[in-house]
């Protein structure tokens, strides 16, 4: 794996005088000022949120994942877990708060990721990959056998619970577009902080030379499953999001593979190890699609049906995956960053910094 | 269950298990060329299928004789083996096994996406000629089709174990695949070495292809077989033909029998989970797989 | 200095993700306001013509365009009133699917959203009826949404999966020389792994105890590749007849499985979702003599089809790309589907005005779709389909089915026009209803007003 160093105080090329916080507040002043106003209920419903709930999903994956070098191909099972577990707590337990059904189900997820977390004690690279489809199918399957998880509904999808949180309710677009807002950038600034740990230290040096780690004293067991415990928890709680705030219905269907490699693609084409790769890459995959669609039925809707474009445009997200692999592997964070420090050097080169 | 123990039927579910592995087996086959001989997990193997039996079976509907529309599909097969290993393997030659895999994973796409544009998103129907009559041995029940998969995939195992080791390129393979920078001091040419491999790769897709084409019929969910041939590479080794066979039958009798003895005591539907979790089992104990060497996973 | 640059950039991709949020949203931006002598029914098509059920996919929406195509050229329209649409493409993925919906759901005169799709559907019965447009599922669909004094917008038009299940039952008393012969048979139900799948368990199960059969249910894994043990399985059980409930891949596999297990095909009868040219052609040989049921009648003898082979596939303006699927299962569907929303909205203007209707005005004239036999034989459909009767607390529609088997080129209607027994599941349907109601808070209808 490529390896990354942390980044410690402000931007590579610069004085210090960009503060590292300073992005992250801007972002979110952005996020939460700018956005709510000018954005319609489309943006919200069809964008907006699924790339939240898919980030936060890709943050979760890219602690095992990007940091601790575990390779999973079953973040979907976990995903499941974590909205099913809500739904289980919130429909059965009187009274209990929405808010601590998302952290439950997130724990829920966190003990099934750790269970299904065991065999990286023995396994490595693909042979741990394909132990994770083990979870990915057996979750699916369990969730569809068993009526208890979907409440004995005859036809296995739930309903989410209604969004309200100390009786605000969160029931327009732009209500919860904020909610899921609020719980990406908690979660996200709590990985963030875990990254800056020795935990996180671990993580790495883990990944980057396991025999080497344990020579220096790192805890590998405890590490990887760690790994695993935070970041199916992570997972889990962007499950939630995407069954309880995105789409509203929630069936085992919607977790498969498919999604397990959508959320591969979202960091490894985002960057490996980065927490803006997360966001970047999510950003891609869910709007690329829908621009390819758009640009396609608009410039050759007259001379070819939907099912043509959608099979180009399929061929062309097939490709792009494949073109930004060969072309920066290191992901679209590192293209970022190349961008930003080409537009800022010049400044400092002024400078004679 | 019934009063004594019914062999016959243990024998059915146990004998159709095994056909049913061997088929497997010869999917798993073509990723095994293709990691011993580059480190490669090949997940586009199974656009690769649905692309050849897509071929096949249009060119056919389109009138050509079967032996023609063969030989236009294998030399397809080739060509885009060799395309594949030019335009995408090649310039990621260095990069870490995941990045590798991620780029099969967007091939499959691209291949998947390809096939449906130029031979339409129609099902179509394979038939090979042979007729799928059961035949009963004392009160057993056995395929003759699956018999027809395993003779055909007896006859390509053989053909290839004869070609790694009594050809000179099956020798090159070998050499690259135990030594890379050996093999290019010695003066192989990897290049070559590689294309190859991808072809035969291609022709591996097609000929399973055509069997599985004629077991579920040609429609867009033929790539999927390439999730049964998950396990057994895990229970054979990724790297090893004979793990492939031997993972391929296991697996196939496993995953039935289970789901036949185990599956009604938690409501049935189990298969789909059961091959990865028998899998994952056997790697705790020998995590190489059975016949796969002991890898040194760098990260 | 670099604080200033900084917020140069920062500025720069603000204005640039403004910039694009404005042009998706202007994607959504109501069309402009139509001169007044042009009024248009709009249908947002969430169509899949990409992905593992395309070869449906294509057909359905393809007879469905060619129906609107016929109505609008033959007919100029409803009333005057043009018929348009745009198709979306979800490949059959609950999230396109609510994608489209979002991106359509504010363009003028929607009539009704068709999505033909279980998960869709689910994903998209609070959003209609918080924005007051009906959805119709055709055949398939949550089966208490028959009750229309709970789901107001909800319609599983023609047959829903209890219906049909009771129609499968009533045609293997048929069979068997009448219902109360099939006391002591087996009947094993072969059903996909999935929510749709296993729909119809409890009701098996209440047929079963009325007349005296024993049914087992043997889940087949999604997508269905492999059969092999449950088709072992089923030789060693020795059922009188096997129901097969699939969908895709699953279909053709299990004919084919059941060929290579000795089962002979013509006891197996599929429903309503392995009934297609799509699901027997891929198993060749196997699938002769298989029977299966539909509520739509295929071929292209009826006058309706004529209609559209001369109007609309004469002038170029088919949509299926290969004529030989006129006819077809799935092209039937859709042209089915097409009558009954186009005559949905006819009722409608004959009370509201010949005028873009809005979707709860679709929505009454749903509730009077009312289509006997010789309304629909005036339709050119007679033998098509049977003939609708839709209320404001029956969203089903009372919808006959009949049985057809495959010859190995073509479906052949064997069986009469069959009812299911509506009186027997309609409390089944009321009290799952009305769990629901109780659960979301909805006011229960007390008539088609409120």
């Amino acid at each position: 794996m490529a390896t990354n160093t942390v980044q410690r105080s402000g931007h590579p090329g610069h004085p210090a005088r960009w503060p590292l916080w300073a992005t992250p507040v801007l972002v979110l002043a952005l996020a939460y000022g700018l956005v709510p106003l000018v954005a319609s209920d489309y943006v919200f419903d069809a964008l907006l949120i699924p790339f939240l709930a898919l980030s936060l999903a890709a943050v979760g994956l890219n602690l095992l994942t990007g940091y601790a070098g575990q390779l999973s191909l079953g973040s979907a099972a976990f995903m499941a877990v974590g909205v099913y577990a809500a739904y289980n707590f919130q429909l059965r337990v009187q009274g209990l708060p929405l808010l601590a059904a998302i952290a439950l189900g997130g724990v829920a997820a966190t003990l099934v990721g750790v269970v299904f977390g065991l065999p990286s004690l023995r396994l490595r690279g693909f042979y741990l990959a394909v132990s994770t489809l083990a979870a990915q199918f057996f979750v699916q399957w369990a969730l569809t056998k068993f009526g208890w998880f979907s409440n004995d509904n005859p036809s296995g999808v739930i309903d989410a619970p209604p969004l309200a949180v100390a009786g605000v309710a969160f029931d327009t677009p732009a209500g919860r577009y904020l909610f899921a807002l609020s719980v990406v950038a908690v979660l996200t600034a709590l990985v963030w902080r875990v990254t800056r740990t020795p935990t996180g230290h671990h993580f790495i040096a883990v990944r980057d030379n396991e025999l080497a780690a344990r020579v220096i004293g790192v805890p590998v067991l405890r590490t990887k499953l760690l790994a695993f415990a935070l970041s199916s928890f992570v997972i889990g709680v962007a499950g939630v999001l995407w069954g309880f705030v995105y789409l509203r219905t929630v069936e085992p269907a919607g977790f498969n593979l498919d999604r397990s490699f959508q959320i591969l693609f979202i960091i490894i084409i985002g960057g490996l190890a980065t927490l803006r790769g997360a966001f970047l890459g999510a950003a891609l995959i869910v709007l690329f699609p829908l621009l390819l669609s758009r640009l396609g039925s608009l410039l050759l809707g007259q001379w070819f049906d939907s099912g043509v474009l959608e099979l180009c445009q399929r061929i062309a997200l097939g490709a792009l995956i494949v073109g930004f692999l060969i072309a920066e592997p290191r992901g679209l964070a590192a293209l970022w960053e190349r961008l930003v420090a080409r537009c800022c050097r010049r400044p400092a080169a002024a400078h004679g910094a | 269950m019934a009063q004594g123990f019914d062999f016959a039927f243990l024998a059915e579910v146990l004998i159709g298990g095994l056909l049913s592995g061997v088929m497997y087996s010869l999917v798993a086959i073509g990723f095994v060329l293709i990691y011993k001989t580059s480190g490669v997990l090949n997940f586009a193997q199974g656009a690769q299928l649905l692309f050849a039996a897509l071929t096949f079976v249009s060119l056919v509907e389109r009138g050509l004789p079967f032996a023609l529309a063969l030989g236009i599909t294998f030399a397809l097969m080739v060509a885009l083996g060799l395309a594949i290993e030019r335009t995408v393997l090649r310039p990621l030659v260095n990069q870490p096994p995941i990045t590798l895999f991620m780029a099969t994973l967007g091939l499959s796409y691209v291949i998947e996406g390809v096939a449906q544009l130029v031979w339409g998103t129609q099902v179509h129907s394979l038939e090979l000629g042979v007729a799928d009559e059961p035949i009963e041995f004392a009160g057993v029940l056995v395929s003759t089709f699956d018999l027809f998969a395993a003779g055909v995939a007896a006859l390509m195992v053989i053909a290839l174990s004869a070609f790694f080791r009594y050809t000179r390129v099956g020798l090159a393979f070998r050499a690259v695949a135990d030594d890379t920078f050996a093999a290019l001091a010695v003066g192989l040419r990897l290049p070559v070495i590689w294309a190859t491999v991808w072809s035969a790769a291609g022709v591996i897709a097609l000929v399973a292809g055509l069997l599985w084409g004629a077991r579920l019929g040609v429609q867009f969910s033929l790539s999927l077989v390439v999730l049964k041939a998950l396990p057994v590479l895990v229970l054979g080794g990724f790297d090893s033909i004979l793990g492939a066979i031997v993972g391929g039958l296991l697996i196939g009798a496993l995953e039935k029998l289970a789901e036949v003895y185990l599956g009604p005591y938690v409501g049935g539907g189990i298969e789909s989970w059961f091959a990865y979790a028998a899998a994952l089992l056997f790697l705790l104990v020998r995590p190489g797989g059975l016949f796969g060497q002991r890898l040194v996973e760098r990260a | 200095m670099s604080f200033v640059r900084h917020l140069k950039t920062a500025a720069l991709a603000s204005a640039i993700a403004l910039t694009g949020l404005q042009a998706a949203q202007a994607q959504t931006a109501a069309a402009p306001a139509k001169p007044a002598q042009q009024q248009e029914q709009f249908f947002p098509l969430q169509s899949y013509r990409v992905g593992p059920y395309a070869a449906g996919g294509t057909g359905f929406f393809g007879g469905f365009i060619d129906y609107l195509n016929l109505i609008n050229t033959r007919d100029g329209g409803v009333g005057g009133v043009k018929l348009t649409w745009a198709e979306g493409e979800t490949q059959y993925e609950v999230e396109r699917g609510v994608e489209v919906y979002e991106r359509l759901k504010n363009r003028p005169g929607i009539a009704a959203w068709n999505p033909l799709s279980v998960g869709i559907a689910y994903a998209l019965i609070d959003r209609v009826t918080a924005d007051k447009v009906p959805l119709i599922t055709i055949n398939h669909g949550r089966t208490d949404t028959t009750d229309g004094a709970v789901f107001k917008y909800i319609f599983p038009l023609l047959v829903n999966p209890y219906s049909e299940t009771s129609g499968i039952v009533n045609y293997l008393g048929t069979k068997v020389g009448g219902l109360d012969k099939l006391k002591g048979k087996k009947i094993v139900v072969l059903y996909h792994g999935s929510p749709y799948g296993k729909e119809t368990i409890p009701i098996y199960e209440l047929l079963a105890q009325k007349y005296g059969f024993t049914v087992q249910q043997i889940e087949v894994p999604h997508p269905g590749n492999e059969q092999q043990s449950q088709w072992l399985t089923i030789r060693r059980a020795k059922p009188d007849f096997v129901v097969l409930r699939g969908w895709g891949v699953m279909n053709p596999v299990a004919l084919k499985t059941a060929q290579k297990t000795g089962f002979p095909v013509d006891r197996i009868v599929g429903n309503i979702w392995s009934n297609s040219e799509e699901d027997v052609i891929p198993a060749g040989d196997a699938a002769k003599g298989y029977v299966a049921i539909g509520s739509v009648a295929p071929g292209t003898q009826y006058p309706v089809l004529q209609d559209i082979i001369k109007t609309v596939y004469d002038a170029g303006k088919g949509n299926l790309e290969d004529r030989k699927r006129i006819g077809t299962v799935y092209h039937n569907l859709g042209v089915v589907n097409g009558i009954l929303n186009v005559e949905a909205v006819r009722i409608a203007q004959a009370k509201f005005g010949k005028r873009t209707l809005t979707g709860d005005e679709v929505r009454w004239g749903l509730e009077n779709l009312k289509l006997d036999e010789a309304r629909v034989a005036a339709l050119g459909a007679k033998g098509l389909f049977h003939s609708i009767n839709v209320s404001w607390d029956n969203h089903e529609g009372e919808g006959y089915v009949a049985f057809q088997q495959w010859d190995g080129k073509q479906w052949k209607q064997v069986s009469d026009w069959i009812a299911p027994d509506w009186k027997l599941l309609r409390p089944i349907i009321d009290k799952s209803a009305l769990a629901y109601a109780k659960e979301k808070n909805i006011k229960v209808r007390k008539s088609i007003d409120d």
